[in-house]
């Protein structure tokens, strides 16, 4: 089977604590953790695994910048088998529909019979696979949370829904799947692997390559447009505990007795 | 301005919170301005739930139909493929049925796509401009949407909230003669519905949840022994279940178990809009994080910044000591 899963370069926030720059254009970027985005990671291990077991081959693709390749090397580290960077200054400014169609460019090079995206990503839309599938006419299935493959043509999939319940159909391939967090346990990739691939070839794609015209991404077709990052004005949140470790355990105790938080 | 339309999310026959929230944003975008529900579903539920939605909405468009019995996004998206106007506005729950339909729907009729919207700041000719966040909800963003070829918006259930309303006593037209074609590639089989495991945190009066701050599967064994001091059970969020170091009837949130409290410690939870849809009931919660911008303080009652590994063993001990 022939698989390709879109991936994306984001900053971790298990590892940051986000802040908005000083005019607003931008969070501050200085001192980020990167990372692949944690959706991503499962659907390259859920895209390994099913290798695995039928054959065939798992490119990880994603649209960026130079410092992108890093997130594609770390996928292959884990276990892909090649890597395409999609970058263009044309790119710059895209909004979902313009990455899916970016995406859909570069998915038309290859013969894939299942594209996998992460569920979501830092912007939290959740969107991509969604769009892609629909540019490529094929059918689609978010927040997958099992993947069964039953002959060449045919998958089982579950799909997590509300309440901790699980959707299950069956999908006809060529399809794309977005992934949920927990389908599987993603491999841990060493240092060690990371420099087995560091010299792998890693090909580079610009609009002029994908025939991605400016209508389709970039700034100039967005009709969806970030104005700006703020700080809302929010209530008054929580009352901040202040002082020392043990003033603020003693604090505590107080309220969770008054509140019945003690037996 | 531009035809409104919503869908309507319903099960057993029992429309969804978002069917009043949906039309809270509808008449905030077009001001007064007529909205039809979209309801889809067969036999007496979706009567049921036609009656529901016409508390709210002036015009309900009723789909009756067998291939419409579960809402398989794909079948829905032919529908409305055939049905909505190419400069629609079209609104959905950001929900697991709205994720599953909004962005291919989009595509499919040529119209921009929004998705997560917690806030509605302008409304102009041929644009929106609307509030979402960005990066687990640390970052707070304006976003303008060009909306003059149509758009459909998908909504965070709870954003939109509002007291008296629901009585608009609207009228239901059965469309289900406009029903075209509705073969799928992507065939509903059944629901699998969520174990239930040792314990049931929707039980319990008081929680010990714990997030990604644990760090370490090791690290849980403190946290029952917090748990037990304080006479609570432990619960978790997302990604604890994950890395299945908790079974997943152990997890908070709209994916998980619903919980209603009467008091909730967050232990290392950075406070998701999908972790805290679980928790009903206003319970006292407690927020313990070290990272001081986490979104879990802004709806907590008492915050304390501080490394929740050197924070529970600690109070274990202050309470055990008393």
């Amino acid at each position: 089977m022939e698989i390709l899963v879109c991936v994306k370069r984001v900053p971790d926030t298990a590892e940051n604590e986000i802040e908005i720059n000083s005019d607003g254009t931008d969070i501050d970027r200085d001192d980020l953790v990167y990372s692949v985005n944690e959706w991503d990671n499962y659907a390259v291990e859920e895209a390994i695994q099913i290798r695995d077991k039928v054959g065939g081959t798992v490119t990880v693709v994603t649209v960026g910048d130079d410092e992108s390749e890093e997130v594609l090397r770390r996928e292959m580290a884990m276990g892909a088998d090649k890597g395409i960077l999609l970058s263009d200054g044309a790119f710059e400014g895209s909004d979902g529909f313009g990455i899916a169609s970016i995406l859909k460019a570069a998915a038309g090079k290859g013969n894939y019979d299942l594209i996998l995206t992460g569920a979501q990503a830092d912007d939290g839309a959740a969107q991509i696979g969604g769009m892609l599938a629909a540019m490529l006419d094929r059918p689609y299935a978010s927040l997958v949370n099992s993947i069964e493959v039953v002959d060449d043509k045919t998958m089982k999939i579950g799909r997590e829904i509300e309440g901790g319940n699980q959707e299950m159909s069956e999908i006809q391939m060529p399809c794309v799947l977005s992934i949920q967090t927990g389908i599987n346990e993603p491999r841990y990739v060493g240092i060690r692997g990371i420099r087995k691939v560091a010299s792998v070839d890693i090909p580079v794609h610009g609009a002029a390559d994908l025939a991605v015209d400016a209508s389709a991404a970039g700034s100039a077709g967005a009709k969806v447009k970030r104005l700006d990052y703020f700080v809302p004005e929010l209530g008054e949140g929580a009352e901040m505990l202040e002082g020392g470790m043990e003033e603020k355990i003693d604090k505590l105790v107080e309220l969770l007795k008054a509140k019945g938080g003690l037996k | 301005m531009a035809q409104l339309f919503t869908y309507i999310v319903h099960k057993g026959g029992l429309v969804d919170d978002t069917a009043a929230e949906l039309a809270l944003a509808a008449q905030k975008i077009g001001s007064g301005a007529s909205v039809t529900a979209i309801v889809t579903g067969t036999g007496a539920d979706l009567d049921a739930v036609c009656q529901q939605a016409s508390k709210f909405y002036s015009q309900i468009w009723k789909f009756d139909h067998a291939d419409l019995a579960y809402p398989n996004a794909e079948a829905i998206r032919k529908l409305l493929v055939q049905l909505l106007p190419s400069d629609g506005i079209f609104l959905l729950p950001h929900d697991t049925f709205g994720m599953d339909l909004g962005p291919g729907l989009a595509v499919k009729l040529k119209s921009a796509y929004t998705a997560d919207i917690i806030g509605i700041d302008a409304v102009e000719e041929g644009n929106l401009k609307i509030v979402r966040q960005e990066f687990a909800g640390m970052a707070y963003t304006h976003v303008s949407v060009d909306i003059s070829d149509g758009v459909v918006l998908t909504f965070r259930p709870g954003s939109f909230q509002s007291e008296g309303q629901g009585a608009v006593n609207g009228q239901i037209v059965d469309k289900s003669s406009e029903i075209g074609e509705l073969n799928v590639n992507r065939r509903f089989i059944e629901i699998v519905e969520a174990e239930t495991g040792d314990v049931d945190i929707t039980k319990a009066d008081v929680l010990v949840s714990i997030g990604r701050g644990i760090e370490d599967q090791d690290n849980v064994e403190v946290a029952e022994e917090l748990a037990e001091a304080m006479g609570a059970v432990v619960a978790c969020s997302r990604p604890i279940v994950d890395a299945k170091w908790l079974e997943k009837s152990r997890q908070v949130g709209t994916s998980g178990q619903t919980v209603k409290p009467k008091v909730y410690m967050a232990l290392g939870i950075s406070g998701s809009f999908q972790h805290m849809g679980g928790i009903k009931g206003s319970p006292f919660i407690v927020a313990v994080n070290k990272n001081a911008k986490a979104p879990i303080f802004q709806v907590a009652d008492v915050g304390i910044v501080e490394d929740m590994l050197e924070f529970m063993p600690e109070l274990t001990e202050k309470i055990e000591s008393a």
